[in-house]
């Protein structure tokens, strides 16, 4: 499947890590990880996808590919007709990325300066650089925020700061690696809304990565499945939609313990997983966390602990559980 | 520093057009040849300088606390010294050297590991950047990576100890009675600078080392800061074993042993003749290519974090 | 409060077992330590072979000194690797108000896991280097275990005093943005007034009086005399553990003051 007409394709895309484990203090085992085992499919210009799939299942390997971060150990791939470890700079012209849990605007400096730079590294020319901050100014609503240290911004306002920096020099493609984490209602609405009428107006691709089912709903046409460094499923999000999403979903609370202990009982929660000290214990969404917080705290030896959204893979689990 | 002025613009993308009516940016200013036409040296150059400006940038929000860490840099790396001169005041000579001579020294080698340490000393912040992801988003900028890696948390305040290093150089030339040539006042910057560019060298492959050994940044200090304590004593007083090791493996000797022997009128332990003082900028040259080639194979075997 | 203990003890294991899981790093301290080792040993040798007995030390004691402390160097973070860089960072970046919420002491749990650091680094990054240094040098490592014991109290004393130093140093963050500064100066000051660059006994006068008074030569100096057998008799070892000791009592109620005056404070940045 070699669609060299699509903006995006990948041919049979392996990317195999040699993984050493420490068995035992003076031996160590090799062996080989298939983080992406052959994967191919194609993205034609001004198309909206979804990637996702569970932790470990190869999406953020397929990116980095995709990206020029990662040399793929088999098959082909090609991004603007470019291939993109071969020619990492010249591909950086034509993509934008954002790493949804890593900011690249300068800390200490107000927004507008890490714009600036943007400017000068991608060779903007000004006029056009003024003509794509201020649409990203004016839709992200980033017009009191440009003269803001951006350690002063919310994680909400950085995103969208970061958002609008990957834009700037007009890419091709925009890779958003889980753009809406951690922010707040408000927030994802804005991105949503923005990243919408992007693909609308200026028929950007986009390529994205999320845990947040809404993420997919609202903004994809099509969507891939990865699991185990295979495309598990690719085609309109109603099949998979379909396939899911019964129940209510759920939040979860992770303890590490001082020790292990066998699968600790509280009320309002159940252990769905125990690693070592480390449990995993499941609560409704829509119920507080804490006062199982103060209830575990009570009763166990506590060291530390922090609470995890419901997120994609349910539904991917429930998928799975639906066609067996 | 040129603006790029591509005027190629690119083939094929405005054909394969499938998206809305929208008209497509023009893109002549992303033209991707203008990288080949500039070189990359000058375009790692350019980009060099884009983010050290950025980095001064935000230290002058600090302004305070970059004044006292630079001036408080300079006094405090000076500590070294003083230990230098805590020994004389109980020894006349050290390994056959006066104060004056050790000073010429630990001025050169203060200086120009100061200087290289300044330009490019946060290379070995890339095993935190591997560590912690962040490579990543270096990968995606259209600069080259050393140029990027080099620029990273670049800090003023380290011209504290390139200051410090050439006050105690400049005491040093004072107090001493040299018979100045011409070779030998054209040796002095000499010295310094390819002394920097060695210890550039060292980082460059040490930095490169961290691709494979996730966490050895401390190796590299072995070489630059473990050099430079060496270097400001006479090769005199170490085991000739150890001044080979400096001389031919990693070549050490050339930053200013060799230099300043010469410039005062010493032989080399090992029997180097004079004119080797002279072979220091080739010697920065030669050290480059190993440490390069080393850096092209780091960034290739570079495989992320994780997932 | 046994439950306080163990907790400790937890996180002290912790802190144990994150440094042993850095194997390469290890590694390479431990070259750069010997590497060190061997630089300073020939500077020592030649200054103590002019002035034989320099700072109440003969040329075997002189390079013991070399040796030991650069054995110490990883385990009391003179140069940095300890936790102030990771505070510094969790104040940045907003992390340090989870630590706050803690069911936890502050400064004991940053303590415990400081110790357990330590302890992984006298084994891992010590040993080695000191082997290296007897086997290359002749030195004058004591063989009466009584010594030993009395040498171990004192760097643990060190350690403490090290640490209570580094985490008032951390707590700085609250009211300075940028760390790096201070911590490079931090560094300078505690290889120089700790005796690492030079022993403190060789400093002349009155200065010489002066720095071994201060904390920092609780960290490594006093350690290195109790080895050395300079505080022989029972009474001076007495005397030079209670001086450590009461640097600890000074510095970590500094510390409290510091602790509390900082989450006064407490702006978390950015999220």
């Amino acid at each position: 499947m070699v669609d060299d007409d699509a903006l995006i394709s990948l041919d049979g895309v392996e990317k195999v890590f040699d993984v050493r484990r420490r068995v035992s203090l003076m031996r160590r085992e090799k062996r080989q990880v298939r983080a992406v085992d052959g994967i191919s499919f194609a993205v034609a210009r001004g198309e909206m996808v979804g990637y996702i799939g569970p932790n470990g299942a190869g999406k953020s390997t397929t990116i980095k590919m995709l990206t020029g971060i990662l040399n793929p150990s088999g098959g082909r791939l090609r991004v603007a007709g470019i291939d993109p470890a071969r020619e990492r700079v010249r591909l950086a012209h034509r993509i934008g990325v954002v790493f949804g849990q890593r900011t690249t605007l300068w800390w200490d400096l107000p927004l507008k300066d890490s714009y600036g730079l943007m400017r000068r590294m991608y060779r903007v020319p000004r006029a056009r650089f003024e003509e794509n901050l201020e649409r990203c100014v004016d839709r992200l609503d980033l017009a009191e925020l440009l003269d803001v240290p951006v350690r002063q911004l919310s994680l909400g306002q950085r995103m969208r700061g970061d958002i609008a920096a990957a834009l700037l020099h007009d890419p091709d493609v925009l890779y958003l690696d889980e753009p809406t984490i951690g922010l707040d209602v408000v927030s994802k609405a804005k991105v949503r809304g923005f990243l919408r009428q992007l693909n609308e107006e200026r028929g950007t691709t986009v390529l994205l990565t999320t845990h947040d089912l809404q993420d997919i709903e609202q903004l994809c046409e099509r969507v891939m499945v990865i699991d185990h460094g295979r495309l598990m499923y690719d085609g309109a999000l109603g099949g998979l939609h379909a396939a899911g999403s019964a129940g209510e979903s759920e939040r979860t609370l992770v303890v590490d313990l001082e020790r292990e202990l066998a699968p600790i009982s509280v009320p309002g929660a159940r252990v769905v997983k125990v690693e070592g000290p480390r449990q995993w214990l499941a609560f409704p969404a829509g119920q507080s966390a804490a006062p199982l917080v103060s209830a575990v705290a009570a009763e166990y030896p506590l060291v530390d602990l922090s609470v995890r959204e419901p997120d994609i893979e349910d539904v991917i689990a429930r998928m799975y559980a639906g066609r067996d | 520093m040129a603006e790029a002025t591509g005027t190629a613009g690119t083939a094929g993308t405005a054909a394969a057009t499938a998206g809305p009516a929208e008209t497509r940016p023009a893109r002549e200013f992303t033209d991707p040849e203008a990288p080949r036409a500039h070189g990359r040296v000058l375009e790692g150059l350019r980009g060099y300088g884009l983010i050290v400006a950025m980095w001064i940038r935000s230290t002058m929000t600090y302004r305070t606390s970059f004044v006292l860490s630079t001036v408080g840099n300079a006094a405090i790396t000076l500590l070294d010294f003083v230990a230098i001169s805590i020994m004389f005041s109980h020894v006349d000579v050290l390994g056959g050297f006066t104060l004056p001579e050790i000073a010429l020294l630990y001025g050169s080698c203060s200086a120009s590991l100061g200087l290289a340490d300044l330009l490019l000393g946060n290379t070995d912040r890339i095993g935190a950047r591997i560590r912690d992801g962040s490579l990543d988003t270096m990968l995606v900028r259209p600069v080259p990576l050393l140029a990027q890696v080099a620029a990273d948390r670049f800090a003023l305040r380290r011209l504290g100890r390139v200051v410090q290093g050439l006050g105690v150089l400049g005491w040093a030339l004072w107090s001493l009675e040299v018979d100045w040539t011409a070779g030998k006042v054209l040796l002095v910057p000499v010295m310094v600078l390819s002394g920097a560019a060695i210890f550039a060298a060292v980082m460059v492959a040490g930095a490169a080392f961290q691709f494979v050994a996730g966490d050895a940044a401390e190796v590299q200090n072995s070489f630059t800061y473990g050099g430079c304590t060496m270097l400001q004593y006479p090769p005199t007083v170490f085991a000739t074993e150890l001044l080979r090791g400096v001389t031919f493996i990693v070549p050490l000797a050339f930053v200013n042993w060799l230099p300043a022997l010469y410039l005062l009128g010493r032989p080399d332990p090992l029997g180097l003749p004079g004119w080797a003082a002279f072979l220091s900028p080739l010697v920065a040259f030669v050290v480059f290519v190993p440490a390069s080639l080393a850096w092209r194979a780091g960034v290739r075997s570079y495989r992320s974090t994780g997932s | 409060m046994r439950q306080r203990v163990r907790l400790y003890a937890a996180v002290a294991a912790g802190g144990f077992r994150r440094y042993a899981t850095y194997g390469t790093a290890t590694a390479a301290g431990v070259f750069t330590n010997t590497v060190f080792g061997f630089i300073v040993a020939f500077t020592y040798a030649a200054l103590w072979d002019q002035r034989p007995g320099l700072g109440g030390y003969d040329r075997a004691q002189a390079l013991t000194f070399v040796w030991v402390s650069q054995s110490l160097l990883a385990a009391g973070a003179f140069i940095g690797g300890g936790f102030q860089e990771e505070i510094q960072e969790r104040v940045r970046t907003g992390d340090i108000a989870v630590d706050l919420y803690r069911p936890a002491d502050l400064q004991m749990w940053w303590l415990a896991a400081d110790l357990g650091r330590s302890a992984f680094q006298l084994l891992g990054r010590g040993l080695v280097p000191l082997v290296a240094g007897a086997l290359a040098f002749q030195l004058a490592l004591p063989s009466d275990p009584w010594r030993w014991l009395l040498f171990l109290v004192s760097v643990v004393l060190g350690l403490v005093v090290s640490f209570a130093v580094r985490y008032m140093l951390g707590l700085l963050a609250f009211w300075l943005m940028d760390g790096s500064g201070i911590n490079l100066m931090a560094t300078v000051v505690s290889i120089f007034f700790s005796g690492m660059l030079l022993p403190l006994t060789v400093f002349p006068g009155a200065f010489g009086e002066f720095v071994r008074v201060l904390p920092w030569a609780a960290m490594l100096q006093v350690p290195m005399d109790v080895l050395l057998g300079v505080h022989s008799g029972a009474g001076d070892a007495v005397g030079a553990l209670g001086f450590q000791a009461g640097w600890v009592l000074v510095l970590l109620g500094a510390g409290r003051l510091l602790q509390s005056a900082a989450t006064r404070k407490v702006v978390v940045q950015g999220g």
